[in-house]
């Protein structure tokens, strides 16, 4: 039976990779995620893009694919927001893995990966919209799917999927312009 | 200041080549088709940088998803990519399947494999008819149009429905193809075969066409790694990356197929990709078909599968389950996966977070073409308008899929 790691992950060993990440950044603290369907490995918020750096550069692994960024909403249970990398291996495709981290949900911020990752930049700023993650350091933090005056992040549990904002004037392109990219 | 002095000036200041135009195009622009608005800062034609606003098209997929059952989630999926709604949905339910730890029948996996091949023609007969259009070259697009017409009216056969499917189910498929499924896939891509003949006589060797397209929009393998671009545009650059070779799910594992790549990167290379890869889903469609075994289209599990109606109306075991599945949803055993697919565009994922109870707690889409557009503002940098369009054409953003 097909289970969720499937034989495409062989010769991916999370709990190997994850003393590979701990031995090039100790402070990372990383270790795998026992009983996850798919090699995951959790490591320190603020060690992210060191940990993503490794994973890019290291001969035999070369995580060069970002593949997806995303976040985890886990404040009712645990008072966390878990934000999460996709990565695949350069070496062999089949090759997935997830990078984990957990930042507090009452003031979620973590240092941004956009320079490890091109790609890291929008993803980052969708999870900032989504979830109010703010990722330090990056070089372009607006809203991407939500307008400027939207209040709050529509993502997070307690934020109710009925609820409804006021309709926004519409925008004086001069006096009231979209915010630029700084 | 004298009069020849002043009037000088004046002629200086009017010059438009002699400062930097701000344009904005969009957000509902006739030659971009999706509602996307770009800041173009523009040194006379040629662009300097570019400002993308998305959002135009967000529905908040993702929080109604949480809102309601596993299966209710199907008909939000047929509403990402409306160009290819098949393989939306099969992928959300391989997704789940590997959260239940189940698997779908052979015939399900065989009949899974053809209608997301025909979705994945008629995804980059769209695709590539719109962006020759919008190069005018508007036979070829009408060519491609009845092509991907042929599709669309497949879908409506076996499904009843042209673009909201909904045709996929945990565990399977909503109902089995019907009898003469065979001849009329058959039809279908004998007809494209010939209009594909016609398309690359129109275009391959066009001079026009190909100045438009060759040295345009080129990405390097590094940064389109890096900007996490996958399906043709990664392909274009000459990285041989397909989910389907590399990560072989459904059947995909027994067909005998190419993938194309590219080597420049640049538009020229994404048409010919994208090109290719449908004659290749031709062949891939040819052997299913072969190989097609009959037999059931779900897994004959009542947890996860609703049961026949006449079981529910005739015995206590089957109006049990069809409550169950209906009233609390399938259960889903708690647990989290990234589970991917080739979709048209790319890599098609979805991140699945399951509490244990009959709703999701958590899921993700991962659009293909949203790294796409990330990476956009790369590629037209230095480019003219003009190309702005061809570009962004070939990119293939849709508007569901990349606000959702």
């Amino acid at each position: 039976m097909a289970l969720g790691g499937r034989e495409h992950d062989a010769g991916l060993d999370a709990a190997d990779l994850a003393a590979r990440v701990l031995a090039a950044v100790p402070a990372s603290d990383a270790r795998a995620v026992a009983g996850a369907l798919m090699p995951t490995i959790e490591v320190g918020s603020t060690e992210m893009p060191d940990v993503l750096a490794f994973l890019r550069d290291a001969p035999g692994l070369e995580f060069k694919l970002f593949v997806d960024a995303t976040a985890i909403d886990r404040e009712a249970a645990q008072g966390l927001l878990e934000v999460v990398y996709v990565l695949r291996s350069i070496v062999n495709f089949g090759w997935r893995i997830v990078v984990k981290t957990a930042v507090d949900a009452a003031e979620p911020s973590m240092p941004t990966s956009a320079a490890v990752h091109a790609g890291a930049n929008w993803a980052e700023r969708e999870i900032y919209d989504m979830f109010g993650v703010t990722f330090d350091g990056h070089p372009d933090l607006r809203r991407i799917l939500m307008y400027p005056e939207f209040v709050g992040h529509p993502l997070r549990k307690t934020y109710p999927y009925q609820k409804r904002q006021p309709l926004t004037p519409e925008r004086d392109p001069l006096s009231n312009p979209w915010p630029k990219r700084n | 200041m004298s009069t020849d002095e002043s009037r000088k000036n004046l002629a200086m200041a009017a010059d438009p080549l002699s400062e930097i135009m701000e344009l904005q195009m969009g957000p509902s622009h006739p030659a971009c088709h999706g509602t996307v608005k770009f800041d173009l800062r523009l040194d006379g034609e040629n662009i300097i940088s570019m400002d993308t606003t998305l959002g135009y098209l967000h529905r908040g997929f993702e929080k109604m998803c949480e809102q309601g059952t596993w299966t209710q989630v199907i008909p939000y999926t047929d509403r990402l990519n409306y160009a290819s709604p098949q393989i939306n949905n099969f992928i959300f339910c391989e997704a789940v399947e590997r959260l239940c730890g189940i698997e779908a029948p052979e015939r399900a996996s065989y009949i899974r494999v053809i209608l997301s091949e025909c979705s994945r023609l008629a995804d980059h007969l769209t695709c590539l008819g719109m962006s020759v259009t919008e190069l005018g070259a508007i036979s070829a697009g009408f060519y491609m149009n009845e092509a991907r017409e042929l599709f669309y009216n497949l879908n409506a056969h076996v499904t009843g429905a042209r673009v909201t499917v909904s045709y996929g189910r945990v565990g399977g498929l909503a109902r089995d193809v019907p009898d003469d499924f065979d001849q009329v896939v058959r039809a279908a891509i004998k007809r494209t075969e010939e209009v594909l003949r016609d398309c690359e006589k129109l275009l391959e060797r066009n001079r026009i066409f190909a100045d438009r397209m060759a040295g345009i929009g080129i990405l390097t393998k590094e940064e389109a790694l890096g900007f996490g671009l996958t399906g043709p545009l990664l392909r274009a650059t000459g990285v041989s990356y397909d989910v389907r070779k590399a990560a072989p799910y459904m059947v995909y594992d027994r067909f005998d197929f190419e993938v194309p790549v590219g080597t420049k990167g640049d538009n020229f290379d994404r048409f010919a990709v994208r090109f290719e890869e449908m004659k290749q889903s031709i062949r891939i469609i040819d052997q299913a078909l072969k190989q097609m075994p009959r037999g059931r289209i779900t897994v004959d599990d009542p947890r996860f599968v609703l049961p026949d109606k006449k079981d529910v109306y005739s015995n206590i075991e089957g109006l049990m389950n069809h409550f169950k599945i209906i009233i609390e949803g399938v259960r889903v055993p708690a647990g989290e996966i990234y589970f991917s697919g080739e979709g048209a565009n790319g890599e098609l994922g979805f991140y699945v977070v399951s509490d244990g109870s009959g709703r999701p707690y958590r899921i993700r889409v991962r659009p293909p073409c949203w790294y796409g557009m990330a990476a956009l503002e790369d590629m037209v940098r230095g480019h003219m308008v003009s190309d702005l369009t061809a570009i962004f054409g070939l990119v293939n953003m849709i508007g569901g899929e990349c606000d959702r």
